[in-house]
């Protein structure tokens, strides 16, 4: 009788359990639970490579640096005021999505392509634009390649798995009609180190990639990229679908840093622009007008994003320029100045 | 109805109580994730179904089994994929099993080198972490391999170089009157041995079994040549160049240096756990066996074969069908080295392409599940089979 009764109550205990769990999935509320969660925790859970220099790469004592790196910095700065208060976690290119959905992070800045399929079918949102990118190819320097049309059938190529550039390597030979050998890794470390040893003839991925990538062989001076570049691949950041709010907070951080560029506002002379005669200025940094208040956060907070993180311009100079990464901002340069940076106004 | 038997004094209902409860319980946890994980999902616009299977897959795989381009399904991806991870895994059991019972028998010798060699191998392969030695493999043994334009040629019909092992393709004309001669063949040879055994109990007569099966493995396939115009001709790779300082061998077969390395490692970090198997089943036998048998006028190679091995390989059998299953599972490493196996391709690009996680993941889940009970239904009716018949 005894194991009877004892088996009675782990049965009642469980189900007692399973009752009290279907509260805990219940649906989210009207307002920002993301920017709740980020405000108690103190810092902003932010998904990152696991190191692609001048996008996102820690150094040898554990600090993260690079564009990507820095909408993160952005969005701490204006939630809690500190741009150091962000909690990285490396991912894989496999990991980042179910990483994002499953709350594990709340923003991923992590050189990932805006697709539609991404956009629309796995419960992501995009929020923009930081680096306008496009697939290129790199070869040995005395291959004699020296240009896409050099490729013939029998060519063996080297990517990273679970990316678009598998896909639109894919695209690419099927339209040259070249019969080629994919070889797909899961990290980049692991792609760079066949290529270096000569499993594969060329190296696949995003120019500024290919960039990075390159300072890594044993020798880089070996290597070149190919003047071609074969996609558009747009990279920026991306949210949980279902949070309007925290959407917005993230989508505008970055927008105020390519703004302040435009109009001329950098890091060092923010708060010196309050009493600027442009109206446009003194919206940015918080002289005029309630922006913050649209997402419930207070007035200063696109000054501390230029103040502690900078603009645009100065962080694509500090990560991607002066690291001798991509030198040139090609497409990556204001709309004014002939890019195609171009971000809605900010008022 | 018999109230009886419904009665909670009964013994038996009773009993069955406990049991219901447990499963009532189990249930009731399984329900609570699967709405847990229904209503997230839904909170966050994410769809669950199966017909992404049906969806272009739109990415191509290195090394496939059977014709696939990127034209193809997801679904058909996940089955090159999982014939990867089978063909890799029956490659890595059958070198294992070699390897392992040659150790294993060594580490025995009496011969000093031989069982030292035998036992410091062991000692190391067991002890370094298998991911360690695929990357050791992959990225330092092959690495030294020569590129395609100095290539290592066997004969000049096979070439080994850091792209691959070219090897001859066979080209075969009337294949299937091969097939049917080694079916035919396979057919001969059981009835030869159904037919050595009856003479064995019965007269006491012993039959060359093995020299008669191998004669006619040869013969049957040869009257398939001779007589009803089976040939086989060969496809030699040859060195081709793509540009000024890049080569790659067109024709024949490549077998890629990602499936070399993985069989490798799997085999030799597997054979180790399987020399120690045999080691322990051959020193499980009792001395008087043998002792007996030798006083009764045996040879040293029929003491091995009648009176040892039956008696160890009910020792060898069960542990050894852990190290197939370990092998099997640990196929799965495959991505860290790029080789397409069901893991890289389908819970690895697969899943990102679609981003359906929780499908990939329980398909993947489900399909080891299949393959390692499949190995076991298999060695246990072996077991069976070895263990001791009472008559």
């Amino acid at each position: 009788m005894k194991s009877i009764k004892t088996w009675i109550l782990v049965g009642f205990a469980s189900l007692l359990l399973v009752a009290c769990g279907q509260g805990g999935g219940g649906a989210g509320s009207k307002k920002s639970k993301t920017l709740d969660n980020t405000k108690k925790a103190g810092f902003v859970k932010c998904g990152v490579s696991q190191g692609l220099p001048g996008f996102s790469n820690a150094d040898a004592s554990g600090n993260w640096s690079g564009i990507d790196v820095d909408v993160c910095r952005a969005v701490a700065a204006a939630v809690l005021g500190d741009a150091d208060k962000v909690k990285y976690t490396p991912l894989s290119a496999k990991e980042r999505f179910t990483a994002l959905t499953s709350g594990e992070i709340d923003v991923l800045a992590r050189n990932t392509t805006w697709t539609l399929s991404r956009d629309a079918d796995i419960g992501l949102t995009f929020v923009g634009v930081n680096f306008y990118d496009g697939q290129g190819f790199m070869v040995r320097k005395n291959s004699g390649i020296n240009s896409v049309n050099d490729f013939k059938n029998g060519i063996s190529a080297c990517t990273n798995t679970g990316t678009t550039t598998e896909l639109n390597m894919r695209d690419f030979f099927n339209s040259k009609n070249i019969k080629y050998e994919p070889i797909a890794f899961e990290k980049a470390d692991e792609v760079v180190q066949a290529y270096d040893a000569g499993r594969c003839d060329t190296y696949t991925t995003d120019k500024s990639g290919l960039a990075a990538q390159r300072t890594k062989m044993s020798n880089p001076d070996e290597h070149k990229v190919l003047p071609e570049t074969i996609s558009k691949e747009p990279l920026g950041p991306v949210v949980r679908q279902g949070d309007a709010v925290w959407e917005d907070i993230v989508r505008w951080s970055l927008n105020t840093m390519i703004e302040a560029e435009e109009y001329g506002v950098n890091s060092s002379n923010a708060s010196s622009l309050k009493d600027s005669d442009n109206p446009a200025i003194k919206r940015l940094v918080g002289a005029e007008g309630e922006l913050g208040a649209a997402f419930g956060l207070d007035n200063d907070w696109s000054l501390r994003i230029i103040e502690q993180v900078g603009n645009y311009g100065e962080s694509y100079k500090k990560h991607i320029a002066d690291t001798g990464i991509l030198p040139n901002r090609g497409p990556n340069q204001l709309w004014t100045k002939g890019g195609i940076l171009y971000v809605p106004p900010a008022r | 109805m018999n109230l009886k038997k419904l009665n909670i004094e009964n013994k038996k209902v009773r009993d069955l109580i406990p049991q219901a409860i447990t499963i009532l319980a189990l249930l009731s946890v399984i329900i609570y994730f699967a709405t847990n994980a229904q209503i997230n999902m839904g909170n966050r616009g994410i769809s669950f179904g199966f017909g992404f299977l049906n969806q272009e897959a739109s990415f191509d795989i290195t090394f496939s089994m059977i014709e696939y381009d990127g034209s193809h399904s997801y679904g058909r991806a996940f089955l090159v994929g999982l014939l990867n991870t089978i063909l890799v895994s029956v490659i890595g059991i059958f070198f294992a099993t070699i390897a392992g019972v040659i150790v294993g028998v060594s580490r025995l010798s009496e011969n000093y080198l031989i069982a030292k060699v035998a036992e410091w191998y062991v000692e190391i392969f067991r002890n370094i972490p298998l991911i360690l030695q695929i990357f050791f493999w992959y990225f330092a043994a092959l690495r030294a391999l020569p590129l395609p334009e100095n290539g290592i040629s066997f004969n000049d019909i096979s070439f080994l170089t850091i792209k691959g092992w070219y090897v001859p393709k066979f080209i075969w004309t009337n294949f299937n009157i091969f097939l049917l001669s080694i079916i035919a063949a396979i057919i001969a040879i059981y009835f030869i041995k159904s037919y050595a055994t009856k003479q064995r109990e019965q007269f006491g007569k012993q039959l060359p079994t093995i020299s008669l099966s191998i004669l006619t493995l040869i013969l049957l396939p040869l009257i398939g040549f001779l007589f009803f115009g089976v040939s086989l001709n060969f496809e030699y790779p040859v060195l081709k160049q793509l540009s000024p300082t890049v080569y790659t061998y067109a024709g024949g077969v490549s077998i890629i240096p990602e499936l070399i390395a993985l069989a490798l490692a799997l085999s030799m970090y597997t054979a180790t756990f399987i020399a120690e198997n045999v080691r322990a089943g051959i020193l499980g036998v009792n001395k008087g066996q043998k002792e007996a048998a030798a006083s009764i006028g045996l040879t040293k190679n029929q003491i091995l074969k009648l009176v040892v091995m039956p008696q160890a390989l009910r020792i060898i059998i069960p542990p050894t069908t852990n190290q197939y299953l370990n092998l099997t599972k640990n196929s799965s490493l495959a991505a860290a080295i790029a080789y397409p196996d069901i893991v890289l391709v389908f819970a690895g690009t697969a899943l990102m392409q679609t981003g359906r996680a929780i499908e990939i993941i329980s398909i993947t889940m489900l399909t080891y599940l299949t393959l390692s009970i499949s190995i076991s239904i298999f060695m246990n009716w072996y077991n069976k089979k070895m263990a001791i018949k009472e008559k």
